[in-house]
């Protein structure tokens, strides 16, 4: 086998691998429009919140502590512990549910009827609060997340693929960290649908998302299960944050990068979990290809920045309800 | 003077169907053009015209731009950034390749091919409605900026990749490059915003504006009663890139005079844009007017307060920023869809009637 | 066609040749055959009821008339011409406005900007045109301005002009919806359910508004509408509709005694 083609197949990998953290961020998109019809632009941001606030919890910071040095002239940093990964784990996804809350109580409680498109732009709001709160209680320079995980090139893998190719091919380079995020999300998807198919408050998240009305009438509390819903969304966020944090730091680009769940969306429909998944494989598979092939060679590279969306903007034009998504008809 | 419409009859329905059918109303409009234009030249310093006024100006533009498309025809734009960004490079190669003509022109073409970019992107809108389309629009923002980054015969080869304004004149007077006066600058932004305001008031008090419209409330409903959906969305899309276009050149080159597009023209900058409609008043022209004053004004005040008056670090009064803005957009949807433009037609209707409350 | 001559009605009306002709209309959603093989026409001047129970098929058939639904089958003549299949505003050009079942009016403007929409189009001016505003969109505008008031003095809506639609009750907002349709200067004129959910006050005027329209404009009315009383009352000739099939056709009186439409109506005894 020619070794370009074999670097390609590297590429097709790899693509996957990104794919798999675009779809994990979308997950987190799916559940709540499903449940509530809400089109949450800031999941983004909340993945970047979730890692900032694990980081600053494991290095003991104290939280807002510039502002409060601001306000009082104090000159307080740190409370001078480390916390476990594992509390540290618990208790930001503590914050995480608390955070849902609040965004129930405060802000979607109010806007129940509203129309999608202002929900929308309240998410743009929401995006632009929460970065701003992220970074009032954490800081806003890059940090590391030490939780551990395996990074570098999996020498086992390049290795074992060694002999594929001429003297020209070294073994498929794969980062240990996209295996351990694939094994995650697998992971983390099996849990959902466990816990929609078999538990009773998946039962009653199931109804809400196929009829408000009809869930109301049978008692289900809809401002409980949205709470509900955007907790795990928040623990989704978590994961991906983690991910994405481990492997590029935790900044405010992850935020951006984040955004990249919204053409996923849009090829694989905004209801089906099935199709969060497979988008995100598309995306992660075409964006890389795309560059590898014509992006970087022709046009200059850097094309990962747009192409996603140039891709869910052909694709809507001749499929407008997504790759899963359900035909819509039309009535007056 | 009392602010009322008793006694001011209309006889005709030209006369009913004017823009302010109070008189006082009338005069005040008047009397705010006399002081931008006649007074406020006179005074304008360099931090006013740099921090608050021609910023303002150009940000209305945008934002009125941005409301005919959103506010009045109901299709919501995160590309904003990008127009912009066709509007300033546009303006760029028609000042270098054609330095003898007047940059007066140069400016409104660069409107104009913002103009045919954005209904190029907007050819979607037929298709793909809601956050759909705001999603696709991104596409637009992202892929704009990279092109204008990575292609070198838009910022004619230039080593660092930015683009600088070169002095140009109207009537002998500078308004572009470094020697250009705050008067002038701020004088030819004016010019712009008052025309361009004008042309929006026309096309959504007419036709035109009906049937965006009647795309906004129900699109369905407008078909059926004779809204052609593809020309009213397309021509939406076309006259707010146009004016978009135009904020996008001033930008450039009366106002920074040198530009790289990722810091100018990124999707903050689309962002800011949707606020200033969303915190103004969408489908309002005054909201456009009030809320790119209130959003050019507020990091103003808030520097001044945090970091002039209490001493705090510059990032975290930028963080808090970010804090008040965010939790405004929410505040205001959820209290005020219709925004500053609301609250103020509220005070009118409370002035109109006082001091009897019924 | 038979009976296509041109007569007086009792009332001394003028009823005309043939305006609109459905022939053979089929519309399928999928599997569900919605309409089966319809075939009906409807007179200049008349006014012409579509009844039939719930799912019957009614609305579907007013949304073929107006080029929202495309039929499988069949062929809408209009004005003595076979209609190409088009778009619903290429629809509203050929002079058929209509109403919705649930209101459609557009809730964030006033009143007057949603009669105003009824004339888009009769307008013509372009962009540029409507850019600078004085001159001729202004002339326009006033033109129509004109036609679009007469329509709100005859339907009794003067006091409400102003008023942002989202603000009106119910029954208003079914006569702005009317005086939509109406300032179109339609030639025919769609009514779905127009006195659905009205008290019998409201009916009254709403009846009266309809024959008024059909006797001082001439304009043709097709509407459907589920009380008996009113439809008897109101309309020349009726098309009795059920499971998508027609299953009467002709005057009220003829409707009333055809043993299908009681069957229908009334339940059959399965034995």
């Amino acid at each position: 086998m020619s070794a370009d083609f074999l670097y390609g197949i590297e590429v097709i990998i790899n693509g996957l691998m990104a794919g798999v953290l675009y779809a994990l961020v979308a997950l987190g998109f799916v559940l709540i429009f499903k449940a509530s019809g809400i089109f949450n632009f800031a999941q983004g941001v909340m993945a970047l919140f979730a890692a900032l606030t694990l980081v600053g919890i494991m290095e003991g910071q104290v939280p807002f502590a510039h502002l409060i040095n601001a306000v009082f002239g104090t000159s307080i940093h740190h409370f001078g512990w480390q916390v476990p990964a594992i509390l540290a784990i618990f208790l930001t996804v503590l914050v995480m549910i608390a955070f849902a809350w609040a965004v129930q109580h405060f802000v979607f409680r109010h806007l129940v009827g509203q129309e999608p498109i202002i929900l929308f732009m309240a998410t743009i709001g929401l995006a632009y609060f929460l970065e701003g709160v992220g970074d009032l209680m954490w800081g806003s320079s890059i940090r590391t997340l030490a939780l551990g995980l395996p990074q570098g090139g999996s020498i086992w893998v390049e290795e074992m693929t060694n002999g594929l190719g001429g003297d020209d091919f070294y073994g498929f380079f794969i980062d240990k960290l996209d295996m351990v995020a694939t094994l995650v999300a697998l992971v983390l998807v099996a849990g959902l649908v466990a816990f929609a198919q078999y538990t009773k408050q998946g039962r009653a998240m199931r109804a809400v998302a196929d009829d408000h009305q009809a869930a109301l009438s049978v008692g289900i509390s809809l401002s409980y299960i949205w709470v509900l819903v955007w907790s795990l969304a928040g623990i989704v966020a978590l994961v991906a944050g983690v991910m994405w944090g481990a492997k590029s730091g935790v900044q405010f680009s992850l935020s951006l990068i984040a955004l990249k769940a919204l053409p996923v969306l849009m090829l694989g429909g905004f209801t089906s979990i099935p199709g969060a998944i497979v988008g995100g494989m598309i995306i992660g598979v075409g964006e890389k290809l795309f560059e590898f092939t014509i992006g970087a060679p022709y046009l200059g590279g850097a094309t990962e920045n747009w192409f996603a969306y140039m891709l869910a903007l052909v694709f809507l034009v001749f499929r407008p309800q997504g790759l899963f998504g359900e035909r819509i008809i039309e009535r007056v | 003077m009392l602010y009322r419409e008793a006694g001011d009859f209309k006889t005709s329905y030209q006369a009913d169907s004017q823009t302010f059918p109070i008189a006082f109303d009338r005069w005040r409009y008047w009397a705010v053009l006399v002081i931008a234009f006649c007074v406020v030249p006179f005074f304008v310093n360099a931090y006013w015209a740099n921090a608050i006024l021609v910023p303002f100006l150009i940000y209305a533009i945008a934002a009125i731009g941005l409301n005919i498309l959103t506010g009045y025809c109901g299709q919501v734009s995160l590309g904003t950034g990008g127009f912009m960004a066709v509007g300033a490079y546009a303006c760029y190669k028609l000042m270098t390749s054609f330095p003898d003509v007047s940059i007066v022109i140069h400016i409104i073409l660069a409107g104009g091919i913002t103009a045919a970019v954005g209904a190029a992107f907007g050819l979607p809108s037929l298709r793909i409605k809601g956050f759909y389309l705001a999603v696709a629009t991104l596409a637009a923002q992202f892929f704009l900026v990279w092109m204008f980054n990575k292609v070198s015969w838009f910022y004619n080869y230039s080593a660092s990749g930015q683009i600088n304004a070169p002095e140009r004149f109207v009537a002998g007077i500078a308004v572009t490059g470094p020697n250009t006066a705050p008067w002038a600058q701020y004088m030819i932004c004016l010019v712009f915003l008052t025309i361009c305001a004008l042309i929006a008031r026309n096309l959504t008090r007419g036709t035109i504006g009906r049937s965006w419209m009647a795309i906004r409330d129900m699109d369905i409903a407008a078909e059926i009663i004779g809204v052609n959906p593809l020309k009213a969305k397309l021509t939406a899309f076309a006259v707010s890139s146009f004016f978009i276009g135009i904020s996008g050149a001033l930008f450039f080159a009366v106002y920074l005079g040198a530009v790289e597009v990722g810091e100018a023209f990124g999707i903050q900058k689309s962002f800011l844009v949707l606020f200033m409609i969303i915190i103004g008043g969408l489908g309002s022209l005054f909201g456009s007017f009030a809320g790119a004053a209130f959003l050019v004004l507020l990091p103003v005040a808030l520097k001044v307060i945090g970091v002039d008056l209490l001493g705090w670090p510059t990032d975290l009064v930028a963080h808090l920023q970010l804090v008040i803005v965010g939790a405004l957009i929410m505040f205001f949807l959820i209290k005020e869809p219709h925004g500053l433009a609301q609250l103020w037609r509220l005070a009118k209707e409370k002035l109109r009637l006082w001091p009897f409350p019924y | 066609m038979d009976g296509a001559a041109p007569y007086v009605t009792a009332d001394g009306r003028q009823i005309g040749g043939v305006l609109m002709d459905m022939r053979g209309i089929t519309l399928r959603f999928g599997g569900v055959e919605a309409i089966k093989n319809i075939s009906f026409d409807i007179r200049e001047g008349e006014i012409r009821a579509i009844i039939g129970p719930n799912g019957a098929g009614k609305s579907s058939m007013l949304n073929v008339i107006s080029g929202f639904y495309h039929p499988q089958d069949g062929e809408v003549w209009f004005r003595g011409e076979k209609r190409k299949p088009m778009k619903p505003y290429q629809v509203a050009r050929l002079g058929i406005a209509r109403t919705f079942q649930n209101i459609a009016l557009f809730e964030g403007m006033s009143v007057l900007d949603n009669i105003m929409t009824g004339r888009l189009t009769h307008m013509k001016t372009g962009l540029l045109a409507q850019a600078i505003w004085k001159g001729r969109a202004e002339a326009e505008e006033v033109a129509n301005r004109e036609i679009v008031e007469k329509v709100i003095d005859f339907l009794e809506i003067q006091a409400i002009r102003k008023t942002p639609v989202g603000r009106l009750p119910y029954g208003l907002k079914k006569r702005v919806e009317l005086a939509r349709a109406l300032a179109a200067e339609p030639k025919l004129l769609l009514l779905d359910e127009p006195m659905a959910g009205m008290n019998v006050e409201e009916k009254e005027d709403m009846s009266r508004f309809i024959l008024d329209v059909n006797d001082e404009f001439g304009t043709t009315i097709a509407l459907i509408e589920h009380d008996m009383g009113v439809v008897m009352d109101l309309s020349d000739r009726v098309v009795v509709m059920d499971y998508g099939r027609k299953i009467g056709d002709g005057t009220p009186d003829e409707v009333r005694n055809n043993q299908e439409v009681i069957d229908a109506y009334l339940g059959v005894a399965h034995d």
